[in-house]
């Protein structure tokens, strides 16, 4: 005779709710290990989908992600010319946070090597990725933006023309990916009176050098656009990216990069690095930490539960040892209600989280390993806390349900 | 019938505690019951009934003394020398003033377990429990839950559940206490009859006084002295 089935169906109500607020406790436990997921796997993200086998950043900086790099843009070029390179590109990001339809938007701007780059490696939603060079922008969904939805960006209006999934940057915002020129234009973008004041102090600078007194066609200069001075030059990039030839050695390319003085080399894993350790690296221990603390609390909470669950029973578990019950008959009582408590726990957790998280304004990755370890999780605290139960059941006299 | 008594005690003693706080509970306890022999034991409040009745039912051991059940030495002193939940299981049944019963169980079920516990399952245990039930007249409340159920019925459930296995020895300790004289006495009356009918020695602690005819001898305690009311 199962006894511990008719014992729960006997308080099934307090069972009942009991496991689905354990339930909830396992949810939060297991939302929390899925925002650390979460946190992790959207840092790296875009490094991963970019792909590129080295990263050159400006020289002794740690960036583009985890500070601001700005490397010439001809370093794309220079770095075509290195045997074993098969192609090379240029990165630009930026946040911007501007008002759009009242409410504050902030996105992480991406520049997309166009021509060769159109971003046909996004995750796409709904929409297309890049068509023409310029006035197109495909943002993840995280921004809340739809697919012919026009944004003001500097001076320019820009289409949204495709949506992305889980395309965030490392601060959680999410990605508004456009080509090179337009998210330079974006960087750059200056009132027209800024520009005008720009051209005017140039020209008041000319005129008390030596070279403005004596070259009066410098003067004229001084009022074109900057593209048009070959003295300045182009817009800087926040990175180049490089994929190599297959089968070449990473090492003796990088060799190479390193001897520019103005740049420094990583590879995909250490940029990879440079972010986990880097910006997100707080925020990492603090909800790992968080986390850890909230499964050692579950587990004394559910051992707690248990714990009393059995005591409940102490008096009928005397009856039994007074009848003359096994103590494997008793252990089986207690045990077979602890993981029935947990397994209704756990699928609670599972089947409410599946629906929640996906609400939650940053990724939640609940992945099949977690779950896993959950469950074990769960389980050995079944039997640890059961064992106390157990313990005590295993103590109780007979003579104590005597009168 | 087996020609060994039920039980058989010789100089029982039971002292708790030690020094300043101990108490004598039971001085040198001998008693003989055969088996189908229905007795009572009385005596005031706090003369060693519940003691003696907790050393022979393998509950709570005896300072000094032995038990003998079924024509085996069981207890000496408070070693014990078979195993005592194995004992307990397939010769002794028990029923209480109260809260005898598993609340989450039926009546039926409530014996069914003790059975299960002594190894009878499925149709033969069911058989058994039923036709115990109905003996004792509550067939038809068999798949109440105690809650459900009066205090006689309750006891009736209680005494069918410590029948089921045929037990060689029935202690009982006030189990009228918190029925009304009427049906306290058919209480007792059915101990009578299941002493008799099934061949187990019965050991009933008792204050009523009104009861004492149905039993075939009465055993009283005084201040853990153990004598035989004639
Ligand atoms: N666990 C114990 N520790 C110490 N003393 C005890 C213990 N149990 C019983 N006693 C003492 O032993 C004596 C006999 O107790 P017992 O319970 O056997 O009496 P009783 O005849 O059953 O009384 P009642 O009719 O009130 O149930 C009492 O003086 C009691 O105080
Ligand atoms: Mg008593």
């Amino acid at each position: 005779m199962n006894l511990a089935i008719r014992d729960v169906r006997h308080s099934l109500g307090r069972f009942l709710m009991t496991s689905v607020g354990l339930g909830l406790l396992l949810m939060i436990v297991m939302g929390m290990g899925g925002i650390y997921a979460g946190i992790v796997a959207d840092a790296t993200l875009l490094i991963d989908r970019l792909d590129g086998d080295l990263w050159i950043v400006q020289r002794d900086t740690r960036g583009p992600f985890a500070e601001l790099s700005r490397v010439a843009s001809n370093v794309e070029d220079r770095a075509r010319t290195v045997p074993g390179v098969a192609g090379a590109r240029r990165f630009v990001t930026h946040t911007v946070q501007r008002e759009h339809r009242g409410r504050p938007l902030r996105m992480a701007i991406v520049g997309l090597a166009w021509p060769e780059d159109r971003g046909q490696w996004l995750p796409m939603v709904s929409g297309r990725t890049l068509a023409q060079g310029h006035y197109e922008v495909v943002a993840d969904r995280t921004l809340g933006l739809s697919v012919g939805e026009s944004i003001k960006l500097g001076k320019d209006m820009y289409r949204v023309v495709g949506v992305t999934r889980d395309m965030i940057a490392s601060g959680g915002d999410g990605l508004a990916l456009m080509t090179i020129a337009d998210a330079q234009s974006v960087q750059f973008d200056t009132v027209g009176e800024a520009t005008r004041l720009e051209r005017a102090a140039r020209r008041g600078r000319a005129e008390t050098r030596d070279l403005g007194l004596t070259q009066p066609g410098m003067l004229e200069l001084a009022d074109q656009p900057a593209s048009a001075i070959p003295a300045l030059g182009s817009p800087m990039v926040s990175a180049v990216l490089v994929n190599l030839q297959p089968g070449v050695d990473v090492g003796a390319v990088r060799a190479a990069m390193e001897g520019w003085a103005d740049v420094t080399v990583y590879t995909e894993q250490e940029q990879r690095e440079l972010l986990l350790r880097g910006p997100i690296d707080r925020v990492r221990r603090q909800i790992g930490l968080f986390r850890a603390l909230l499964v050692v609390i579950s587990g004394i909470i559910m051992a707690l539960i248990l714990y009393t669950m059995t005591l409940d029973k102490l008096h009928d578990i005397a009856l039994l040892k007074l009848m003359g019950a096994r103590d494997r008959m008793i252990i089986g009582l207690v045990l077979q209600e602890a993981f029935l408590l947990g397994a209704i726990a756990y699928l609670v957790a599972y089947l409410l989280g599946e629906r929640v998280f996906p609400f939650f304004p940053r990724r939640v990755i609940v992945t099949n390993d977690m779950l896993v370890w959950l469950a074990l999780a769960v389980a050995v605290l079944c039997v640890a806390g059961s064992s106390l139960g157990i313990w005590k059941a295993m103590r109780v006299q007979p003579n104590e349900v005597l009168g | 019938m087996s020609a060994a008594p039920a039980i058989e005690t010789a100089g029982v003693t039971k002292v708790y505690g030690s020094g300043a706080t101990e108490v004598v509970a039971l001085r040198e306890a001998s008693l003989t019951i055969q088996r189908g022999e229905v007795v009572a034991l009385l005596g005031p409040s706090g003369s060693g009934k519940s003691t003696l009745l907790s050393a022979i039912g393998l509950i709570n051991p005896p300072t000094r003394g032995e038990i003998k059940i079924d024509g085996k030495i069981v207890m000496r002193g408070p070693r014990a020398l078979v195993d005592v939940r194995r004992f307990r299981r397939e010769h002794l049944g028990f029923v209480f003033q109260k809260s005898n019963l598993i609340p989450f169980l039926t009546g039926l079920e409530n014996v069914l377990v003790a059975l299960d516990i002594a190894g009878t399952e499925g149709r033969p245990a069911k058989r058994r429990a039923m036709e115990l039930l109905t003996e004792l007249g509550i067939g038809a409340r068999a798949k109440n839950l105690p809650s459900a159920l009066s205090g006689g019925e309750q006891q009736r459930v209680a005494i069918a559940r410590a029948l089921a296995n045929r037990p060689s020895l029935l202690l009982a300790d006030e189990p009228t206490a918190a029925l009304d004289s009427t049906l306290g006495r058919q209480v007792m009356e059915l101990f009578r009859d299941v002493g008799h009918e099934s061949g187990a020695g019965v050991l009933v602690v008792t204050h009523d006084q009104r009861a004492l005819d149905v039993f075939d001898r009465t055993l009283v305690l005084d201040d853990g002295v153990l004598r035989e009311d004639w």
